[in-house]
């Protein structure tokens, strides 16, 4: 809390060149050094608490890397590529992991995309005005949700309930569809890769629904109503007008879904099994970085243990500030080239 | 089929399943409220809220739970919330067009979406390495660094919203900036900043990933911030997955109790925030 202090004596040292024109009296000399003084002070006061946001960051990628250094000198590049995690011979390799987060996200924009996007087009070109706040607040408290309630959710009601009737359909469907039949081979678990991604495309539903609702927005009325002049239907306006012209927002949106779901921990942890390996099927369990973390980190004895999750940590860390920064940037893009045209 | 025909025939095709998304979103909102009320209702009694966690097999409750998320939120707002209120008006009253403000505000907006269970590392390997032990002081820190990035944008966004008019107004009396902020713009956007505080009230109390391994859990009654303290984010996980049908139980009355909790949170800041926009 030094750097305010500092700052406001440079700052004064360098208002104090400029030199009063007008004599004032002392007093209210004196009132408005006081004044600018404190002015100075609430200035700094408020920009380190800023910058606090900069150390955080900087706090959390120091420590993870710091913590993941001895994994990482041990096993190398070999860490991203094996598959192998066994404690008990302190081998460990994050392929399994990646696969399983990447699988898990893969499966959760697949069903999660449509649907999002067809709540946005609900929620902005069909629905009567008196539907929209209802439908569009219970959409968003989805969101409020918190991921332990899907978790529980997850494993005692979805669960079983795939594992009873979704999961032999799917098995019988494609047991004669060359390619796809590993791909969704039994025995039907409940518990996976596949209920995981399931529940992660419920839980990233309100985030790319409240984006794609917000760019659709955007779109000029002017444009819209020209399209129905020449006849369009509404679908035809959606298609050829709302969705290209919000192209880069929507791209945006989902990413910041994609952020989400490769971080989410809590819900995975619950239903996705917690092995260490790549199964061709997806409804075979598996993991993911998160859920590896959150179901061993507490138990994790010995350093290279302990330093091995922080590693997949700093992985995690790396591949959702990627995908995150991204996502904003698009945002960032549609917003000024809003502006520009409007 | 004429060409007219088909674009309508398609034109209805899509908008039904728009329509079905929409009852798909709802759907899943019903049945997961729905199975908490049922399964959690079942679970709630007086001894839920006056009796610890018991050993597997007996009677009890919640109480070292709720008590130890209620002290870890508490102070967990109570130091996130002047940070993000702070750094917050920085970026609206000073940053406008500024490289380093929006730096931060590029920066804040990805820990806003960051996974909370990195800010649990982070937090085991800032307090819980050097302290030698898990303890609720270090859960509370981790329940302040998710607590920051919302108020902090909330913050921002209010203020963003305050008329111009009405600095300058103050300014022209003679005020000075800090006092246009603080009792002029902070005023005006009062009901705003306080719906992001509650909002992340709602974001903190079903946090679980950054307190597994930070503040632990405790099958006992503890008020010591420097020992692990019971949590219940972290009983709810623990107790769901074991094999014991009174933890189970248990493990449902508190996941109703956290999302009742959240639900009227995030109710109450929608009503606080449409209050004042009509009297705008």
């Amino acid at each position: 809390m030094l750097l305010p202090v500092v700052l406001v004596l440079l700052r004064k040292t360098r208002m104090s060149q400029h030199a009063e024109t007008v004599a004032l009296h002392p007093e209210i000399q004196q009132r408005i050094q006081k004044q600018r003084l404190l002015d100075n002070v609430f200035r700094y006061v408020t920009l380190s608490f800023a910058l606090l946001v900069l150390v955080i960051l900087g706090g959390v990628i120091v420590s993870l890397v710091d913590g993941a250094l001895p994994a990482l000198k041990k096993f190398g590049f070999d860490f991203l590529t094996t598959e192998r995690w066994n404690p008990v011979k302190e081998v460990f390799g994050a392929r399994a992991a990646i696969y399983g987060t990447l699988m898990t996200s893969l499966i959760a924009m697949i069903v999660g995309i449509p649907v999002s996007f067809g709540i946005a087009i609900f929620l902005t070109e069909l629905a009567p005005e008196w539907l929209k706040r209802p439908i569009g607040t219970a959409i968003e408290l989805l969101a409020g949700i918190p991921s332990i309630i899907y978790g529980i959710w997850g494993l005692f009601v979805f669960a079983p309930f795939l594992q009873r009737n979704i999961q032999p359909l799917l098995i019988a469907i494609f047991a004669d569809v060359p390619g796809l039949s590993s791909f969704f081979a039994g025995p039907p678990f409940g518990i996976g890769v596949f209920t995981a991604g399931l529940i992660l495309g419920i839980m990233v539903l309100p985030f790319i629904t409240s984006v794609t609702r917000d760019v659709f927005e955007t779109v000029p009325a002017l444009l819209k109503e020209s399209a129905y002049g020449l006849g369009a239907t509404t679908w035809e306006v959606v298609w050829q007008i709302v969705i290209p012209y919000t192209r880069v927002g929507l791209v945006g949106g989902v990413m910041l879904g994609l952020g989400r779901a490769l971080g989410e921990t809590m819900a995975v942890t619950f239903v996705i099994g917690n092995a260490h390996r790549i199964s061709p099927s997806i409804l075979a369990p598996g993991t993911t970085i998160s859920a590896s973390i959150a179901n061993e980190f507490q138990e994790a004895v010995g350093d290279i243990y302990t330093s091995a999750l922080v590693a997949l940590g700093l992985l995690l860390f790396v591949i959702t500030f990627t995908v995150l920064a991204l996502a904003k940037l698009m945002l960032i893009r549609m917003q000024r080239n809003t502006g520009a045209r409007t | 089929m004429t060409l007219y025909e088909r674009r309508k025939m398609k034109n209805r095709i899509a908008l039904a399943a728009s329509g079905v998304a929409a009852l798909i979103g709802l759907f899943w909102l019903l049945a997961i409220l729905g199975t908490l009320v049922v399964n959690g209702v079942s679970a709630l009694s007086f001894e839920l809220f006056t009796e610890s966690t018991p050993p597997p097999g007996s009677a009890g409750g919640l109480l070292n739970a709720m008590f130890g998320s209620l002290v870890m939120s508490v102070f967990g707002i109570v130091i996130g919330t002047p940070v993000g209120i702070l750094a917050g008006t920085y970026l609206a009253e000073y940053g406008k067009s500024n490289a380093l403000a929006s730096l931060i505000r590029f920066i804040n907006d990805v820990l806003l979406s960051a996974p909370s269970i990195i800010i649990g590392l982070f937090v085991y390997e800032l307090m819980v390495v050097p302290m030698g032990h898990f303890s609720a002081w270090a859960g509370t820190v981790a329940l302040a660094l998710i607590v920051i990035p919302v108020v902090l944008r909330t913050t921002e966004d209010m203020l963003n919203l305050v008329p111009d008019s009405l600095r300058e107004a103050a300014a022209g009396l003679g005020a000075p900036k800090w006092q246009v902020v603080s009792h002029v713009v902070y005023r005006a956007a009062r009901s705003g900043i306080v719906t992001g505080i509650l909002l992340s009230i709602a974001r903190v109390s079903g946090e679980t990933a950054p307190l597994l391994f930070t503040a632990l859990n405790n099958q006992f009654w503890s008020a010591n911030m420097n020992a692990p303290m019971a949590n219940l984010p972290v009983v709810i996980f623990t107790y769901a997955l074991s094999p014991y049908e009174d933890w189970r139980r248990l493990a449902w009355g508190g996941a109703l109790l956290i999302t009742v909790t959240i639900l009227v949170l995030n109710i109450a800041a929608r009503l606080l925030t449409s209050r004042s926009s009509v009297r705008q």
